[in-house]
């Protein structure tokens, strides 16, 4: 009778779903930009946020990865499926998907791809390996402090967040506003 | 492994919180099962109550009272003819029922059926069980699409645009009973579903009474969206009949059809726990914390007995009320059997009850609270089932702007507004 | 958007133009879709092509004749006693109007006129056909509009006319219920029980269904303001029944050209204020309940005498026409008969409200959104045997 009792779920073949996740996520993150039908890309698109809110949830980041599948994939992908449905597929996917400007396209993919690989091989010392113990059970709740600051106090994002908001909260109105123009 | 089979029973927390990987199967096969079970008895009983509504018998022929027809049914869309328009996009069109499918069933994994019930309690429950059930448009989108007609393309752009506002609403509903279990004396909330019940236990009250009438009107607007959610009717303009013949699924047959099928009703089952999970106490009996005492405990435990020796007398007066012919013999003899097993069962709970009620920690004690929390809460969601169906029966079918009128200039200020009142009480109070 | 709104606002009927030129990228202006001859809604195999922005119905057009079988064509090969069955079959859920059009036109032609027992009970059969046509238009109006009961509801009650005329005259949809100068059965006994017996039973199935609906919340929403169409429009389109009444034209030939034994009993005629669907069905649910007044004076006041006129046994009209209408429970129902001294017309022409108010489809539905388009299709209560013929 050994009911051991966890304050957060203990990982299960760690490296088959890192691997898993990792690969359907690369997979189909390089169908995105080969399919010729814009909604089997986007499609692709789901799969690819959905495997890296699955590495989020492996990295013990489970409020992160809530909000990926619900901002992204639910909320973003949806409105983008809605576009895609309204845009002429059988036209779309006989142009020519490679246009002019790709030689820059690639140079910047490779400078970020650089960056990536220097920052891996020089920046370890830049970033610990672990910078805090991470409980999964208070992951939403350090979030939280973080963000809005808990008792009384502002956390250390606070005004970040707020700003950031209210920047959206003008988006919205913008596109509110535009579109009333027109009608 | 009787080790690690026992090793579940004494646990008080959720096996995916135990580490315990043996019955975290054992409970996602459980619940794939029930639930899929409860679609086909979902199915028959909206048959015969549509009926009876309707005046008339419902299925009659398949079975003692139509008992068969949801088997019946099932096996037909199985044999049936599976066809892939040739317009249409192969594979989207084959992947869309299994997003809506998938989208359905995952819910279930964080739905507490009990403190030591469910699959796993995450700690973003609620918000993973949103942001999953969100994927379920996808399936219907990709559908409408994949058919390459007309009328499944408006369907799909209609639940498209429907189910993308009511979560607007829907999510602030729950976001304004969120905050209600932040009343506590840490001032910590939590998003856990059964930390939403257990918040729901200390305070002592049930969300849907608590500041009254704030925690209600939440629950209303949630009740509303959730029907909008799962395209039901009287929101149920996707697959509006007269209107687009079925809306996204027009091209589809057979087993492809009936996996829509399954998953808005399970998507429906899982709506509806959610609302039950977050106001109506979740897994709780009525008056927990008023009628204690092992002798009240008793009493409660004692109802789902008697709820299945309730059916089985039901189904046995069936028996009596069958008419005499030779031509009915098979039937009759059918529903005594149904109506005999039912009182099995209603027996063997009772046995349970009777055995766990002074030892809560036995084997038949802990069988015993399992079963009550259990009861409790499949009751509560049945109750919802039933309303889903008598929605349908008594109401017309809105308008598409009308629906989105309701969603965006009804529904969502006042959702705001209960959640600002619920936050401004709640600073008060505490 | 502005200029394409009051575009359609002038109500003008226009060809669509269903050739789009050039498939545009952003093919999101405009939508083709046939609606029937195989849909849900269609009350039978009429097919609409609608033309639309998103859900907004730019214009549509009827596709008529999938159910034409050629009945005035058959008339002019048939004698007159022998084409009054085939009346029954274009109106096929108001069989008895039909059949007394008919009747009272050849009749007119003949010069001889029905016994006045035969005119009473031609009233009572003609007014429960008419609920019995209301009931069904309910049942499927409802329907199209989402709420499912109501239909159940309105069949079940509709089997109790449905009982009277099987045990008049033997059957319940084609009654085939009069003949050229009066009725050929005698009333069965019990008769004026069972019509009795009706009178008490209905009221409050009616109350029933207006309970289900009348101020549903929903029901209002997706009836008011819906389908508008004014009495001036009705008159220039010719549309009539309740759809003009609704629009607020008193106008029933059962009070303006009274036929039949009508002048004889106290009724009213409901009369609708904005044309809108909700006033069209508020207009029908009251001529159920005048239908059942017209009923209960009707049946009480059946005289003793003949119920056959003098009618020769070969029917051999003088050579000339008529024009002789009623009013059926969806319009005007005209029989135009032209005879050449023959046994058989030299030309049968029907007028049937149906074919009429469906010309009105369009002007009704333009810039409201598809669910009206079947909402609208519900209302004008066609059938489409009717229609087509």
């Amino acid at each position: 009778m050994n009911s051991v009792v966890n304050t957060g779920a203990a990982p299960v073949a760690t490296p088959f779903f890192f691997y898993f996740l990792a690969g359907a996520a690369i997979v189909s993150g390089l169908l995105v930009i080969t399919r010729r039908n814009a909604v089997h890309s986007a499609l692709s698109l789901i799969v690819t946020l959905l495997s890296v809110a699955g590495l989020y949830l492996m990295l013990y980041a489970p409020f992160v990865a809530g909000v990926q599948i619900i901002v992204y994939a639910g909320g973003i992908m949806v409105l983008f499926l809605f576009v895609i449905m309204l845009v002429n597929i059988e036209r779309s996917a006989k142009d020519r998907q490679f246009n002019r400007i790709w030689p820059v396209g690639l140079a910047a993919a490779c400078a970020l791809l650089s960056l990536f690989v220097s920052a891996f091989v020089k920046g370890r010392n830049l970033f610990p390996d672990r910078l805090v113990a991470l409980q999964e059970s208070s992951n939403t709740q350090q979030i939280a402090a973080m963000l809005y600051g808990e008792a009384g106090r502002m956390g250390p994002y606070t005004f970040a967040f707020e700003i950031a908001s209210l920047l959206l909260l003008v988006a919205i109105l913008g596109a509110v506003i535009m579109t009333k123009k027109k009608i | 492994m009787l080790n690690a089979f026992m090793s579940y029973l004494g646990s008080t927390v959720p096996p995916g919180n135990a580490d315990n990987q043996l019955w975290a199967l054992i409970y996602v096969l459980i619940i794939f099962a029930g639930v899929s079970l409860a679609v086909v008895a979902m199915n028959w009983i909206e048959r015969k109550a549509l009926a009876h509504f309707q005046i008339r018998l419902g299925p009659m022929r398949v079975g003692p009272h139509g008992l068969l027809q949801p088997i019946a049914d099932a096996l037909k869309l199985m044999l049936k003819e599976d066809i892939i328009p040739a317009q249409a996009d192969a594979v989207v069109f084959w992947v869309a029922p299994l997003i809506g499918l998938l989208a359905a069933f995952t819910v279930y994994t964080v739905i507490p059926f009990g403190p030591s019930q469910a699959v796993s309690d995450m700690n973003i429950g609620i918000l993973f069980m949103l942001g999953v059930s969100s994927l379920g448009v996808l399936g219907i989108i990709t559908a409408g699409w994949a058919s390459n007609s007309h009328y499944p393309l408006i369907g799909a752009l209609r639940s498209s645009a429907q189910m993308v506002s009511y979560e607007v609403a829907m999510g602030l509903a729950i976001v304004s009973a969120l905050l209600m279990t932040s009343l506590n004396r840490t001032g910590t909330g939590t998003l856990s579903m059964i930390g939403i019940v257990e918040a729901q236990q200390q305070q002592g009250v049930w969300f849907i009474f608590k500041f009254f009438p704030l925690g209600l009107i939440a629950f209303v607007i949630f009740a509303i969206a959730m029907i909008a959610e799962t395209n039901r009717a009287p929101f149920d303009l996707p697959e509006a009949e007269s209107e687009l013949t079925a809306g996204f699924h027009t091209e589809y047959s057979g087993l492809r059809w009936s996996l829509f099928m399954l998953g808005e009703y399970a998507a429906m089952i899982a709506v509806s726990s959610i609302a039950v999970t977050l106001w109506l106490g979740g897994w709780m009996r009525p008056f927990p914390n008023l009628l204690t005492g092992s002798a009240w405990d008793f009493i409660f435990s004692l109802f789902p007995g008697l709820t299945f020796a309730g059916l089985a007398a039901i189904a046995f007066i069936g028996t009596a009320r069958m008419p005499a012919q030779a031509y009915f013999r098979i039937q009759r003899i059918g529903l005594a059997v149904f109506a005999a097993l039912l009182g099995l069962i209603a027996l063997l709970l009772l046995a349970i009850a009777v055995a766990g009620r002074t030892n809560d920690a036995s084997i038949a004690g802990r069988f015993r609270e399992g079963i009550d929390y259990v009861y409790w809460f499949v009751l509560k969601v049945a109750v919802f089932m039933y309303l889903f169906i008598w929605y349908r029966a008594t109401w017309p079918r809105y308008r598409f702007d009308q629906l989105m009128r309701v969603g965006w200039k009804v529904m969502l200020p006042i959702s705001l507004g209960v959640l600002i009142l619920t936050a401004i009480v709640g600073v008060l109070i505490s | 958007m502005k200029d394409s709104m009051d575009e359609l606002s002038n109500g003008a009927v226009s060809h669509l133009d269903l050739e789009t030129p050039e498939k545009p990228y952003l093919d999101a202006n405009e939508l083709i879709i046939n609606m029937g001859p195989q849909h849900p809604a269609t009350h039978g195999v009429l097919r609409v092509i609608l033309k639309l922005d998103g859900e907004k119905v730019l214009g549509t057009e009827c596709v008529i004749g999938y159910l034409h079988r050629g009945v005035e064509k058959i008339a002019e090969n048939r004698t007159y006693t022998m084409f009054n069955p085939y009346v029954d079959r274009m109106d096929y859920v108001a069989a008895v109007s039909n059949g007394l059009g008919y009747c009272e036109a050849v009749e007119k032609l003949l010069n001889v006129e029905a016994p006045p027992r035969a005119q009473y009970i031609r009233v009572v059969l003609t007014e429960l056909n008419r609920i019995a046509s209301h009931q069904l238009w309910l049942g499927t109006h409802a329907l199209d509009i989402g709420a499912m009961t109501p239909l159940f509801y309105t069949f079940r009650d509709r089997e109790e006319i449905l009982k009277i005329f099987e045990r008049y005259c033997g059957a319940r949809l084609t009654t085939h219920a009069f003949r050229i100068g009066g009725c050929q059965y005698e009333t069965y006994a019990g008769f004026e029980k069972d019509v009795k017996n009706f009178l008490a039973f209905f009221p409050p199935k009616i109350d029933e269904y207006e309970a289900l609906l009348t101020s549903n919340r929903i029901w209002l929403e997706r009836t008011k303001n819906v389908g508008v169409i004014s009495g001036k429009d009705c008159i220039a389109l010719g549309v009539t029944g309740p759809v003009l009444r609704a629009s607020g034209v008193k106008w029933d030939l059962r009070k303006a050209q009274p036929y039949a034994a009508y002048s004889k009993f106290d009724f009213e005629i409901p009369v609708g204020e904005n044309g809108d669907t909700y006033d069209r069905y508020m207009v029908r649910m009251i001529e159920m309940r005048q239908s059942l007044r017209i009923i209960e004076q009707a049946v009480n006041g059946i005289p003793e005498g003949p119920i056959m006129g003098k009618v020769p046994k070969v029917i051999k009209p003088p050579v000339g026409e008529i024009y002789h209408s009623i009013e059926a429970p969806k319009g005007e129902l005209g029989y135009f008969i032209v005879s050449d001294g023959s046994t058989q017309p030299y030309r049968v022409r029907v007028r049937p409200p149906s074919f009429v108010n469906l010309q009105a489809l369009d002007i009704m539905v333009r810039g409201m959104l598809v669910a009206d388009v079947v909402a609208v299709i519900g209302t004008l209560d066609i059938v489409l045997g009717e229609v087509d013929r």
